[in-house]
């Protein structure tokens, strides 16, 4: 066995070289998009997948191998979640002061997010596992997962389209409510929470550490009423 | 710094037990985010270092969601097959959902202030 063959056998065996292009690929995109000044379709985590998709498609490496390392760092958003409750305690007097509007607003996004994605869904025709795997699309993937179980859809391609609609939310989100004339960075914050949770939560963070906070809250929220609403009106509208 | 991250461990193993024992229909993590919250408030003040350590955390949140984002790949067929449909469902949702939460917020702020 020649020298690379054995470096290849090594590499392939160990978590190491998964976890290693993982984090460096990340570090690249997360580079080319400040040196782009954030243009949104340059966003990290969008540009990181899809290199890490062609890598793996071009090494032929299935996806539990890549898993085995990159299980590392996808780990961490356990404590990372946890972690939200320290800037939204720095918030506490405004929370405070805000319940009912918070409560008002958490209530029209989320069922804003799953009946549009119903109406919408049925009227291009997706197929009913498509769609059924759909509807909890705007919370953090293990919410999203359970929920998609219950009603009928496949968890992992829910667990993509998650990812998918956080993707879409931090690329199109902070642009379309500038252009609508909303500037408060609370309701930005928030809505990035609700509509497109974690990765949501992180563009937010971006733009000011309030609204992180506030994005934060309203992942966290939309989580706990997305699991009740979307079986509730998957029942009441016969899906 | 490792005194925060034993902390923000300690709270998540403490949701994912609360979850088990109680049946809520929440992740751990996000309960533990909860009963970090509440912790904070009664103790009034975040310490400086564990301030530090969790803003070190949160600036990499995108990184955390790579590694369940490749796992397309396993979908690759069914998301080629169904893709303007998924993309256009996508898009039109989440811009629905952004536009309503945030306005809601603002016009009921509005209402509140005057």
């Amino acid at each position: 066995m020649d020298r690379i063959t054995r470096v290849w056998v090594y590499l392939a065996e160990t978590p190491l070289l998964w976890l290693a292009l993982t984090v460096g690929v990340f570090w690249v995109a997360q580079q080319i998009y400040r040196n782009a000044r954030g243009f949104a379709l340059l966003n990290p985590v969008l540009v990181s997948i899809i290199v890490l998709v062609a890598l793996l498609m071009l090494t032929d490496t299935p996806y539990h191998d890549y898993f085995d390392g990159a299980q590392f760092i996808h780990f961490l958003l356990g404590p990372a979640t946890v972690a939200l409750a320290v800037p939204l305690a720095g918030q506490a007097a405004e929370l405070r002061r805000a319940w009912l509007p918070i409560a008002a607003a958490l209530s029209a996004g989320s069922l804003t997010a799953i009946v549009s994605a119903m109406a919408v869904g049925w009227a291009v025709g997706l197929t009913p596992e498509t769609l059924l795997s759909m509807l909890p699309k705007s919370v953090t993937t293990p919410i999203a997962m359970g929920v998609a179980d219950e009603v009928g859809g496949l968890p992992s391609l829910t667990a993509v389209l998650v990812i998918l609609t956080g993707i879409t939310g931090a690329v199109i989100g902070i642009p379309l409510l500038r252009v609508l004339g909303l500037r408060d960075p609370l309701a930005k914050g928030f809505a990035m929470g609700v509509a497109a949770h974690g990765i949501g939560t992180a563009r937010a963070f971006e733009h000011s550490e309030r609204a992180g906070a506030f994005s934060g809250l309203g992942m966290g929220l939309n989580g706990a009423l997305t699991a009740v609403l979307v079986p509730l009106l998957v029942w009441l509208l016969g899906f | 710094m490792i005194g925060s991250l034993a902390a923000l461990l300690a709270f998540q193993l403490a949701g994912e037990i609360l979850v088990r024992l109680t049946g809520l229909p929440l992740p751990g993590p996000v309960l533990g985010m909860l009963l970090l919250f509440v912790a904070l408030l009664a103790r009034g003040r975040t310490p400086p270092v564990f301030a530090e350590t969790t803003r070190g955390l949160l600036a990499y949140l995108g990184l955390l969601f790579v590694p369940a984002g490749v796992g397309i790949i396993s979908h690759l067929d069914r998301v080629a097959g169904e893709w303007l449909g998924i993309a256009v469902t996508l898009l039109a949702s989440t811009a629905l959902a952004l536009v309503a939460t945030a306005f809601t917020l603002r016009y009921m702020l509005r209402r509140q202030g005057e």
